[in-house]
């Protein structure tokens, strides 16, 4: 069996399961300084003045410092964000606050102290007047005539108006069709939550001006990028950015933050290192969270139950300042999702993206597509219900015909490969659906009641391996989204791969060796993967928006294609035969219908190295670098069946299967596939079912702890029952696609179809998440089936 | 005011002064730079810094260090067997247990006891015993899979 | 995560304990420290001395006379689920006991502990003043027995006194045709009851005899539905006389948050009170 496709056990684990794996928190360095924040307990407030004396004069306190010390130093000192749409609103964004606080948790001042304990106690005695503003903490509150504004240059709260799609087109087709539907919703605001807090050691080496940086990164490169362009103005081949074991970021660790180059600065100040750990507290109000939409769509249907138009206008909070990638993610991640699975003939989006006194919305695993299927999901249930059709035959009736592809959808994207009829209708058999619905029949017609069971689908698309770049360029990237990779193989045949991905729990080491093995037909253990270090790699993009493997991987596999046809050139040179004749397999150089006429892997890397006897063209060593730039983004898709039970006394909701079946094209390595899909469904189960990041009218996050704040439990859940369907890729070398956030975007509209059809017998025609038990109490209250 | 303790830690005898204040996970991060042992919340909640203290698995870090005094405590990093693995450590492995490795030893040290507990848990059983620990790469599936799977091998050796 | 400095102070005896918590007025009683620890990291609570109770071995332990139990106040919940004259005589306390959080707060958190800090969503005060148990308390000067009903007067408020210190709790035997159950609505974050109803029915020649329904969760204190208990008397417990009883429900200032107002937990409580009383029933069999 091939080394690729196979679940093979990870290489990653046996530091892990035994403590010895490093965390960035795990460091310390000799002379080490504790870096402690001061926060705005409000909202939104001025502040007038703060007084650093008595925290200043505290044990242990080495230095505190406030925005006044940062702008004396010269430095930048600023947070960009890093993707610009048009008329974009830009407010500055300093690295601590000014004269104006707008989030809960927006740092202030930071005290160094000898241990962290000492900074706590002493970032009590800085004392800050405050100034309470009024806030303003909704998405769609924020544009109402009157709102608090946050920033004088975006009147209305308004950081942009986007639109895709053809509007006038749209429009008519609403007015033409046979039937429409609309529903207005709520896609709730979510915590990342990775278990590890952020966290950052700088260590500045004044002898050679140099930063190392060690932090919670999934792609250090960038941040080291955007150090140096923005926040400290050191050069860039002055700062070493390590991302050591990451512990979990679901994209919250993409993000360039305030705190980490503070403490980088603070370290540069006072000539020390600087360590600087989130509490919980801290991550969950600094971290940028994820979603919070309000959103109104409609379908517009013909006679014969066809979809003939598409419209959403979605009002998206982009929180108290514009986060690295926030501008992206309701409008190119989110708009041109919507075609979905479908043959959609007209579409039409309006996003409009506000400033709110909260954390930043920023990437979480899924980014967009998640918001963006919910609504499709929820309005193929809702066109169904209004052409009479069952959801699974509705869908199937508008589904993009295999024979369809590349298909060209009325929202920018061209869907490359799919065969969306077959994974829903694997899907359907894997679930029993007509038995279910038979179940439901039963159920619905016994006088004695009983719970309410009800069963969902969501037949999703993603579009993954962000890119190309010139295309991301042109919609205003302000990166290109490529991936790179060095391959070194060493004079006695081992290989070192030097990838610009950073994994965090994805399984890179493995799956990467597993590319590298089966491409040269050598052990898995002759190979080392090195990533997340700036210093040994060079320029990456990082790991997000499931494109390692797709990205990455095809970065891996230009890489060893420069390498084999090399290795080519010099086994032709030693065999006397011609390039074009010799074929590597299995670790040989072989010539074509010569047997016995080879050089093994191991003679002709000696002889690169040994360079006595090398083609007179041929450079000696052996070690390719590639950038890798996709010719598009790719699309995974698969239909998912959740199955639900509602008790009907007390509105509690009890998820008693959950099926999947996904097409992420070639696997790699089906154990890690299938377990990122588990964890992307208990993701978006926990978004549907529990979490809620909650703010109050003053701003305050009132869900900011786990006393609160409800993150999926083991007991929680079920064991998900999962299927795949295989349609590779057609344009990057592996045939893969990416898998890291399918089921994070396909369950909440899962378990939403599932809730609301429980409900329908009631006349309910939706309720937005989290589904928490007294919302469909109260949903059920004074209603009869 | 220090406070003079003595702890066994994975076999070790240590004397310390310590301010009393200071949590025992952060005694045994900082202190004895034993730092498989993570943090993850503050409220209790998360599992990460689950320890073996006295034969019990416990929080250690809603336990003063001073209140250790005298104890013996087992953490990730004495829960091999002169380098051979826990058949947990193995189950987790094999069962493709963990991502990002964050949470694991606090939920290996979770799953170690409640295996011990009760050598035939349900899968049902295992993840309420498993309540105290969150996971946000797994989904769980894999964990319940594993402690299962370490039931059987004897995983309460 | 870092509480405020303390002087700590190690007891070693229930005397000493009472004598260090004479000479310091700030002090606080740590025992296993699974209220208080949380709220000091989170410097919600910030006392000036802490006298560690933890290892006086007089406060723990399971102990049987004729007709009672007596749990020592520094027994842990763990040992509470697992302990056989419990789950013989008195299985709700090791039903509910078992519902506490998770594994490794109930190996180290304390029934007295948890009972002292009176939080209204913790799992133990409805069973206790169901099963009308006695709280012992202990000061210098004499001991106090509180019947359980009395020992919760408000919110995190009871009538421990600031010189006392509690030892035991007394909690007497369920005859022959009493059955119990506890069933819980847990908070999906904190693991907290946001209603937890616990039932005693006493069946003798096949009519409820005794009878006894409380709740956690729901009010700021435990909530003994006395109105209900008082409806089953006489009656066959059967699912109808259950109904019936049960519109005897009247809960007054219901607690409400963001996760359950008291609206819903009312209907909670009228759901869960019944479940609870059917399960107590069929065990009472």
């Amino acid at each position: 069996m091939s080394v690729l496709g196979s679940s093979i056990k990870r290489r990653e684990d046996p530091a892990l399961i035994t403590g010895k794996g490093k965390y960035t928190d795990d460091f310390s360095a000799p002379g080490m300084l504790h870096a402690v924040m001061v926060r705005s307990p409000f909202g939104h407030a001025r502040v007038k003045a703060i007084d650093i004396a008595a925290a200043a004069g505290a044990p242990g306190v080495a230095a505190v410092y406030t925005a006044a010390n940062i702008t004396a130093s010269g430095t930048p000192g600023v947070i960009p964000t890093a993707w610009l749409l048009p008329n974009l609103k830009t407010p500055a964004h300093t690295l601590l606050a000014t004269d104006r606080v707008r989030y809960v948790g927006h740092p202030v001042a930071v005290l160094l102290a000898e241990s962290r304990a000492a900074a706590t106690d002493a970032a009590a005695l800085v004392k800050v007047d405050y100034e309470p503003l009024p806030a303003v903490v909704d998405p769609k509150a924020a544009v109402a005539e009157g709102a608090p504004l946050l920033y004088d240059e975006a009147p209305g709260n308004i950081a942009f108006d986007w639109e895709l799609g053809d509007k006038a087109a749209t429009d008519a087709a609403f007015s033409g069709a046979a039937k429409t539907a609309t529903l207005t919703f709520r896609n709730n605001r979510t915590l990342p939550h990775a278990i590890e807090p952020r966290a950052a050691l700088a260590a500045w080496d004044s002898e050679n001006g140099k930063l190392t940086l060690t932090m919670t990164s999934q792609n250090p490169h960038v941040h080291r990028l955007l150090m140096t362009i923005a926040s400290l103005g050191l050069p860039e081949h002055k700062i070493r950015v390590i991302a050591p074991e990451v512990g979990g970021g679901f994209g919250s660790k993409i993000h360039h933050y305030a705190d980490e180059a503070i403490a980088a600065w603070c370290s540069i100040q006072i000539k020390r290192p600087v360590k600087w750990t989130a509490t919980r507290t801290e991550s969950n109000l600094t971290d940028a969270h994820g979603r919070d939409h309000w959103s109104t769509a409609g379908i517009a249907i013909d006679g014969d139950g066809k979809i003939v138009g598409l419209r959403i206008e979605t009002h998206a909070a982009m929180g108290a300042y514009l986060s690295t990638f926030a501008p992206a993610v309701p409008t190119y991640l989110y708009g041109t999702l919507f075609s979905g699975q479908y043959d959609i003939p007209a579409i039409h989006v309006h996003v409009i993206g506000t400033f709110t006194n909260t954390a930043p919305v920023d990437a979480l695993r899924g980014a967009g597509r998640p918001e963006a299927t919910f609504a499709v999901e929820r309005m193929m249930d809702a066109g169904a219900a209004a052409a009479g059709l069952d959801p699974a035959e509705f869908r199937r009736r508008n589904f993009i015909q295999p024979d369809a592809f590349p298909y060209q959808t009325q929202v920018a994207l061209a869907y490359d490969s799919g065969n969306y009829p077959q994974a829903l209708d694997k899907a359907l058999k894997l679930a029993d659906y007509d038995g279910l619905r038979a179940r439901q029949a039963e159920r619905r017609a016994d006088p004695k009641g009983g719970k309410l069971l009800g069963i969902g689908l969501s037949s999703y698309i993603e579009a993954c391996g962000i890119a190309p770049s010139a295309v991301v360029g042109s919609l205003g990237a302000q990166a290109g989204l490529w991936e790179s990779a060095k391959v070194r193989v060493h004079p006695s045949g081992s290989v070192t791969v030097y990838s610009g991905s950073c994994a965090h729990g994805q399984g890179h080491e493995t799956t990467f060796s597993q590319i590298v093995s089966d491409r040269l037909g050598i052990d898995m253990d002759q190979i080392d993967i090195v990533q997340g270090d700036t210093e040994e790699v060079q320029f990456g993009m990082g790991t997000y928006g499931s494109r390692s493997a797709a990205v990455g991987g095809s970065a891996i596999v230009k890489s060893l294609d420069k390498i084999i046809a090399k290795g080519k050139k010099i086994a032709a040179h030693l065999l006397e035969a011609s390039v074009d004749d010799i074929e590597f397999e299995n670790g040989e150089f072989k010539v074509k219908g010569s047997p016995g006429q080879a050089k093994a892997w191991g003679e002709v890397v000696l002889n690169a190295y040994l360079a006595h006897n090398l083609p007179e063209d041929l450079e000696p060593g052996l070690e390719e670098t590639s950038f890798y730039d996709p010719a598009n983004f790719t699309y995974p898709f698969g239909t998912h069946v959740a199955i639900v039970e509602i008790d009907p006394e007390t509105g509690e909701i009890e998820i008693l299967r959950y099926v999947a079946v996904d097409d992420c094209g070639n696997q790699i390595n089906p154990m890690i596939v299938e377990g990122q899909i588990h964890g992307g469904i208990a993701h978006g189960l926990g978004q549907a079912l529990w979490e809620e990041a909650r703010y109050d009218e003053s701003g305050q996050l009132t869900s900011g702890t786990l006393l609160d704040y409800a993150l999926p439990r083991a007991h929680h859940l079920v064991t998900y029952e999962l299927e795949h369907t295989v349609t590779p890729c057609p344009h990057n070398p592996l045939g893969v696609k990416g898998i890291g956030e399918a089921g994070a975007i396909a369950s909440p509209a899962a378990v939403a179809n599932a809730v609301c059809d429980a409900l329908k017998p009631f006349g309910v025609d939706h309720v937005d998440m989290p589904f928490t038990p007294e919302k469909i109490w109260r949903t059920l209250q004074g209603r009869g089936s | 005011m220090g406070i003079t303790i003595s702890v066994e830690v994975n076999g070790t005898t240590y004397e310390r002064e310590v301010e009393p204040r200071t949590l025992l996970v952060h005694f045994l991060r900082e202190e004895l730079r034993l730092t498989g042992t993570n943090v993850g919340c503050e409220t209790s909640l998360c599992g990460a810094c689950t320890v073996h203290l006295d034969g019990l698995a416990v929080k250690s870090c809603t336990q003063l260090a001073v209140q250790a005094d005298g104890a013996k405590i087992t953490t990730i990093e004495g829960l091999a067997d002169n380098g051979s693995l826990h058949p947990m450590q193995q189950a987790f492995w094999d069962e493709h247990g963990l991502q990002c490795g964050y949470c694991t030893p606090g939920m290996i040290m979770a799953a170690t006891k409640l295996v011990e507990d009760n050598p035939d848990a349900s899968e049902d059983d295992i993840r309420h015993g498993l309540k105290g620990n969150l996971c946000r790469c797994t989904g769980y599936q894999n964990i319940v899979k594993a402690v299962a799977s370490a039931a059987k091998a004897g995983g309460a050796r | 995560m870092f509480p405020s400095a303390f002087d700590y102070h190690r007891a070693s005896s229930i005397d000493d304990a009472l004598d260090l918590l004479a000479s310091h007025s700030e002090a606080k009683f740590l025992a296993g420290g699974h209220s208080l620890i949380p709220m000091m990291k989170l410097r919600l609570a910030e006392p000036g001395v802490l006298i560690d109770i933890g290892r006086l071995d007089e406060l723990k332990g399971i102990s049987e006379d004729n007709g009672s139990i007596r749990v020592g106040s520094l027994t842990t919940h763990a040992a509470l689920a697992a302990s056989e004259a419990l789950r013989r005589d008195c299985p709700i306390l090791a039903e509910a006991a078992a519902l506490i959080a998770d594994p490794q707060v109930r190996n180290k958190g304390t029934i007295g502990g948890n009972i002292a800090h009176a939080d209204p969503a913790s799992d133990l005060p409805a069973v206790l003043v169901a099963l009308g148990a006695t709280i012992h308390l202990k000061s210098k000067s004499a001991d106090r027995p509180v019947a359980a009903a009395d020992f919760f007067v408000d919110l995190l408020a009871t009538s421990l006194a600031d010189n006392e210190i509690m030892t035991a709790i007394e909690i007497p035997k369920l005859g022959a045709g009493t059955g119990s159950a506890y069933l819980k609505v847990e908070h999906p974050a904190s693991g907290y009851a946001v209603c937890g109803a616990a039932a005693l029915i006493t069946i003798a020649n096949g009519s409820v005899s005794a009878a006894k329904l409380a709740f956690n969760g729901v009010t700021a204190i435990p909530f003994a539905a006395d109105g209900v208990s008082e409806a089953l008397l006489g009656s066959d417990a059967g699912d109808e006389a259950v109904d019936r009883a049960m519109a005897a429900l009247a809960v007054a200032d219901p607690m409400s948050d963001s996760y359950a107002s008291g609206e819903y937990r009312t209907a909670l409580a009228r759901a869960y009170g019944k479940r609870a009383i059917r399960a107590a029933r069929d065990r009472a069999a």
